[in-house]
Order: structure tokens, then sequence, then C-alpha cells
């Protein structure tokens, strides 16, 4: 057992810190989390740009495609010090999901086409997946893709497509045999979003803003060529999606940062709640503690896993992860109090962050239910490590 | 940074848990029946094999193991809610000799307790929990009451904290000059009301303020717990999923219950983060750059953890078994009586947070890596 990190991880750390804290400007760094429309899509792509030329933005690609030699430690401290620097992470459809995919499993040409633009934030990918009667279960989905000579034609509809209004393509699940088992007869079909016949409607959350969508296709063509792989392979090529999109979705980083902000506040006396009440500061003393256990926990996973295999605590990052972000955010609304429902407040007397808590609050339910809902996580653990 | 044992470390669990087979429920229940409330041949063995001089150095008669090694035992004997009271005797009486002791008592009594000749026990606890209940006399000798001293009147020497200072008497003096009251504690070992009525005692060191190293050395034994605790916690889940496999009602077993096999997958969350985190302050108390005051933050940040979890997965462990994880029969109440007593033993979760907030405003965010 040792604690300590190696000299050159300590000093791969502070290359890091520099990277993040010097090289992307302040302003892309300090903007508000519910923030949307043209100036939030340049500042996603403009970030990424900056990290993709230094080759930060996707180290977890195979080396010939822009990936990093590192080890799962290294990744690890690339993805924390991002986070403490608030740098906008490298967009997950880009990064964590299309991209590796097409590199594991995509012909060369669709390699060359799209991996360097992907990196590179040329092409804004959304995941189509979710369909209105295929959530959890979403292997059951329908969304149709029928050959036609040499195209495919896709008919369906799909829904939660995150940040799809900014989107050049979409990778999209579709059923492609409907005489097989559910999982045997879906593959995977890369569509242009202005293709004719794609039709986006925006769906409002109930933070009041714009970040996700349905998404329609009526008799839609793409070419052949646009088949990820193997025909009737999808589920493979998804499964192992959201395996990658499960690796860092505990966000360790962004709320250990959140939390030493509301507790700035509170112990400044600038909010309803203070830290010389003694209950605010034992909420926030048991918050720091599961969020060090947390991420003792993602460290213990990194630091030994070396062969490859999944570390058996890895699935409960997920589930306390998004459980420990969502209590954070209550603490802020708490924090800020009454301030907190001056959500539309700008340039007012009520500070940007005490404005912003209510909408985050109520935007962050979201994370227990994507990414594999938090019941879909226990099934897991139940299924898989405790043999239940 | 690496959170395994090395083959050496890994080969004295497996020696510890090989002397432990057979330790199970009805065994327990047996041994805890009479006093001491622990194996007398079983401390033996442990004290042939090593384990009873762990961390003291070899000059006095010890292996001069690391916090690592102790962890090993302390969980291994977790695991099997082995009734002997390495943590109480070991790690912290003897640690607190270890620490404050004279070069003269630490050769007397180390190499002592290490063939476990010797039973030392801390007697630090006044019986209504304020104040220090003993007062030293003019003349040196020790007045007053503490009560629970755990394994009070078994222990053939004791370490009492009086006025900031520690002490050392030996169990034949308080017999004489005092009495000794022994009695079950919640989780079937033993405890006593030792009243002390002028009783001859030796300062422990040269006399001076101790409580600096009694606060350190307390730290370094809630982490052992810790690791106690989690031995218990790991057992208990093990056998929860085991009953959740096998026990059917309404024709089939309890595990095609999803509402049951949740609570159990919280189990697990609760058990993985309490294991990070005990270790990692084993760490902290390992590594040579860790300040006192950094090893004490670890302590109350392990033990806080090790109070959540070992409340969730006791009491659930018990839920989940039903009727049969009341009884004395079976192992999971034992498991859950034990993680209580631990979790009350040098402060509670409560008292963590309590601790933990006198420096919340010292930091931005708390840091794991030195």
């Amino acid at each position: 057992m040792k604690l300590s990190l190696t000299e050159e991880e300590q000093a791969f750390r502070e290359e890091m810190r520099t990277f993040f804290t010097t090289k992307i400007p302040k302003e892309l760094r300090e903007r508000g989390a519910t923030e949307e429309g043209e100036s939030f899509k340049d500042a996603v792509v403009t970030t990424q740009r900056i990290l993709n030329e230094a080759g930060y933005a996707v180290p977890n690609w195979p080396t010939e495609w822009g990936g990093q030699d590192w080890t799962p430690l290294q990744k690890h401290i690339w993805h924390e010090e991002m986070q403490l620097a608030n740098v906008i992470p490298p967009l997950a459809f880009n990064a964590n999901m299309i991209g590796p995919v097409i590199a594991n499993f995509g012909s060369e040409e669709m390699k060359e086409k799209f991996l360097a633009k992907t990196a590179n934030m040329d092409i804004w990918w959304c995941q189509g997946f979710s369909e209105p009667n295929a959530g959890s279960d979403l292997a059951s989905l329908t969304t149709k893709a029928v050959k036609d000579g040499d195209d495919w034609v896709i008919n369906g509809q799909k829904t939660w497509t995150t940040l799809g209004q900014y989107a050049d393509w979409i990778f999209c699940l579709c059923r492609t045999d409907p005489e097989v088992k559910k999982q045997a007869g879906i593959s995977m079909i890369l569509i242009p979003m202005d293709a004719e016949g794609v039709t986006l409607r925006p769906i409002q959350l109930i933070d009041g803003g714009h970040e996700v969508n349905e998404v329609f296709f009526e008799d839609v063509r793409v070419p052949a060529e646009n088949l990820v792989g193997e025909e009737n392979q999808g589920w493979t090529y998804a499964k192992f999606l959201l395996g990658n999109e499960r690796v860092g979705v505990a966000p360790v980083g962004a709320t250990k940062r959140n939390l030493a902000l509301v507790k700035e506040t509170a112990a400044a006396g600038s909010s309803d709640g203070g830290i010389d009440d003694p209950l605010l500061a034992a909420r926030i003393v048991e918050l720091e503690n599961e969020l060090l256990a947390l991420e003792l926990t993602a460290l213990r996973v990194v630091a030994n896993s070396t062969d490859g295999k999944p570390h058996p605590a890895s699935s409960v990052l997920k589930l306390k992860g998004t459980e420990l972000q969502q209590a954070v955010s209550e603490l802020a609304v708490d924090v800020y109090g009454t301030s907190s429902l001056a959500s539309g407040a700008r340039d007012t007397g009520v500070p940007l962050a005490a404005a912003l808590a209510g909408p985050t609050y109520l935007n962050l339910r979201k994370a227990s239910i994507y990414g594999g809902s938090n019941e879909v996580q226990r099934q897991i653990i139940a299924g898989t490590i405790l043999g239940l | 940074m690496d959170f395994l044992l090395d083959d050496e470390q890994q080969a004295l669990a497996d020696a510890v848990r090989g002397l432990l087979k057979g330790y199970d429920a009805e065994k327990r229940r047996t041994v805890t029946e009479d006093d001491p409330g622990f194996d007398e041949e079983m401390w033996k063995k442990l004290a042939d094999m090593g384990v009873l001089g762990l961390p003291y150095p070899e000059d006095v008669g010890g292996s001069g193991a690391g916090p690592v090694e102790v962890a090993v035992v302390a969980e291994e004997l977790g695991k099997v809610t082995a009734p002997e009271p390495f943590v109480e005797a070991v790690v912290f009486a003897g640690g607190l000799i270890a620490a404050c002791g004279t070069a003269e008592q630490k050769q007397e009594h180390l190499a002592a307790i290490s063939d476990g000749s010797v039973l030392p026990a801390v007697a630090w606890h006044a019986p209504d929990g304020s104040g220090e209940g003993v007062t030293v006399n003019d003349d040196g000798t020790l007045s007053g009451t503490k009560e629970p001293v755990l394994n009070g009147a078994r222990a053939d020497l004791l370490v009492v904290l009086a006025g900031g200072r520690l002490f050392l008497v030996s169990g034949a003096d308080v017999d004489s000059h005092g009495s000794r009251t022994s009695y079950r504690t919640v989780d079937g070992l033993r405890a006593a009301e030792v009243v002390f009525d002028q009783t001859p005692a030796t300062p422990l060191g040269d006399g001076s303020d101790m409580s600096e190293s009694f606060r350190t050395i307390a730290a370094i034994a809630r982490i052992a717990y810790g690791h106690e605790a989690l031995g218990l916690m790991d057992t208990a889940l093990r056998l929860t999923t085991s009953y959740l496999t096998t026990r059917k009602q309404f024709g089939v077993t309890l595990n095609t219950f999803q509402a049951l096999t949740f609570r159990a997958a919280d189990m697990y969350t609760s058990l993985e983060l309490t294991r990070s985190i005990v270790t990692w302050a084993t760490m902290v108390l390992a590594d040579s750059s860790s300040t006192p005051a950094k090893v004490r933050e670890a302590a109350f940040r392990s033990k806080l953890q090790v109070s959540k979890a070992g409340r969730h997965i006791g009491q659930e462990a018990i839920q989940l078994h039903g009727g049969i994880g009341m009884t004395m029969e079976y192992a999971v109440g034992h498991i859950t009586a034990r993680l209580t007593a631990i979790d009350h033993t040098l402060g509670d979760g409560r008292d963590m947070v309590a601790a933990l907030s006198t420096s919340l405003t010292d930091h931005g965010v708390v840091e794991p890596l030195p």
C-alpha cells in the first residue's frame, strides 16, 4: 500500500493543472451551468479545440487516432484536474461515445472520414438511442432501418436527444431485423441531422432550459457505408459505448468544486444559510466525507485495474457520484434560501450563483436517470457483483 | 499509489485467517458466555504468532511492523467477529505505553504484552461521560472511578488517564486499593467499573501532560477499529447475500424480490465506500510525511464513515434475514452488536462530525493525497 503519487505522476498532475488554468481562457471557465444558445455552442467547440490541439481532448482513444498512452491513474488525474479548473469537458457524444466506437468497430474509411473531425468538434454528434417506449429497456427500440438498393431508409422516433439542436450528425440505433431476439436485430447507423426527413423538436425541461429534443425520421435515406461495423451488431457496440459512458460519469472533481463554492458562500455570511449554523456545518462535513470516500473509491479503481477488467467497485461510482452531485446542488439551494427563487435575475442584487442554484438543482435530477438509471446500477450490483 | 497488500501482508492475513478458522457464532457464544469474554488459548496462539507485538519495536519484544499489518489483523478478527481484544489491548493500551513510556517501561511492559503474559487495558472514561472521574492525590496515588473500562477486570495492567497525565496501575493494586466490578458489554464482551481508592500508580513516561499523545494514539485506535468494522461489515453482507439466495418463501428464493436485492446493492455501496476510506486512513498513518494532526483528521473521517455504514449494514443485515437475524445462534446479530460497540467507542459519528466541523473552513476541497 502506498498513498502518494510517484514523482512522475505528481509532475503530470502539475502539468495538467497548469494547462487547464492557464491555457483555457478564464471566460470559458466561468460560465453558468444553464446557459445555452450560440455562445454555449462556441464555448464548447472552442474549449475542445484548445484541448485537442494539446492532445488532451480524447486521451481514451487509440493513440493512432489522437489518444494518449496514459495509465488509468493518469487519465483520472486529467479528468479530475479538468473538473477542478471548471473546464467544459470534451463533448461526451464525441469523445466518450461515437469516437471510441468508430475507432474500435468502424471501417478504415469511416475512421478516416470521421475521427479527426470528431476529436476537433468539426462535427458535433448527438445520440439516437432512447425512444418513447425504449428507456431503461433500450433493446426494445423500434426505429426501423430498411435496406433499399445501396441506401438505408430510416423511419421512427428518438427522444431525450441531448444538445441535438447543435448537432451535425446523430449516431442512431435502428431495428434492422424484427424477426430475431430483440438484441440481435439492432444496427448502428450514422445520419446527418440535415438529411431530408429529419425533424428536431425541442423538449423544455423543468429548469426552464432547452437541453434535450425529440428527433423524428421520415423516410430518411443514407448510403450503406453509414452503417457502423456489421449489420445487426449494434447492441454490442451500444454496450461498449454505454460502458464508456459510465466511466467518468462520477463527477467527483466538479462536485468537490461546487461544494467548496457553497461552503465559501456560507462562510462569507452572504447567504440565507451561514456556516455558524451547526446543522448546516454538519451537512457540509458529511458531504465532504462522503465525497472523499467516493474519490478514494475512484482512485482505488484506477490504481488497481491495470488488467483492463473493470474493477467491481466501479459500479458504485455512478450510483454514489450522482447522488452526491444532487445532494450538493440541494445544499446550494438551501444555502441561498429565498434568493434562489430569483432564477431569472441577471445583473440585479441577487448573485448569479444564487439565481442558478434552483434551476441547477432541478436540472440535476436527471443525473440519477441518465447513463443507466441508478436503479439499473443497483440491478447490476445485485446481479453481477453480489450474484443475486 | 497502491491500495493493495503486498505478498508478505497477504501471507499475514492468510496466517491469521488460518488461526481463526472455526470461529463462528456458536463458538463466539460459548467463549463469551464466561469471563474474561474471550478465548485465553486463542490469545496465547496470537501471541505465539507474533500478532500481539506487531506494532512495537523489535528491541522491546515486538515485530516492528507497520499500520498496514495492524490493519490486516484487525480486519481478519472482524471478519469472524472474534472477541479477542486486539485493538483495545495491543493498539490502544500498548500503543500508549509505546508512545509515552520511558525506555524501562517499554522494555518491561511491551515484551510482556507481546508474549501474552500481560493484558493491558485503558481506563479513560468516567462513569457519567463527563470529566475524567479520577484525580491524582498529593502522594501520587489515584482516587475515583473509571467506567466502562474494556476488559477492566481481566487486565493485569491499567493505563489510566487522570489530569491529562497517564498512569500505570497494576490490576492487583486496584484489587487491594479499590475494586473492579465486571459485566457484559452490549456486544457480549466484558467491561468493568474500576474504583481507585488511594491506589498506587506510576506515571507513564516523565509524568508530564500526555493529552497530545493520548489524542494521537486514540486516533490510531480509531483507524484500527475501522478495519475491524470493515471485516464485520464484509461478513454481514456476505451472509446476507448467501441467505437471500437460499432462503425460500412463497415457493421462491428471496433474491427473486427486487425490494430485497436493491437493499443488498446499497449495502455493497456502503461497504466499498467504507473500504476506501478506512484503507486510506491506514495509508495516511503509514505515510512518513503525515503530521499527527493529519492522522487525527484521517481517523475522524474514517470513523465517521464507519459509524454511518456500520449502522446501515448492521441494521439491514438483520432486517433482510428476518427473525433468524435476531437470534444469538446466528452471526449477523453478533456482528451488529459489535459494530454498535465500536461505533460508540472513542467517539461516534456525531462526535466525529463535531470534531471535523471545527476545521471546516481551513480548506476549500478535501485533498486525499499528500
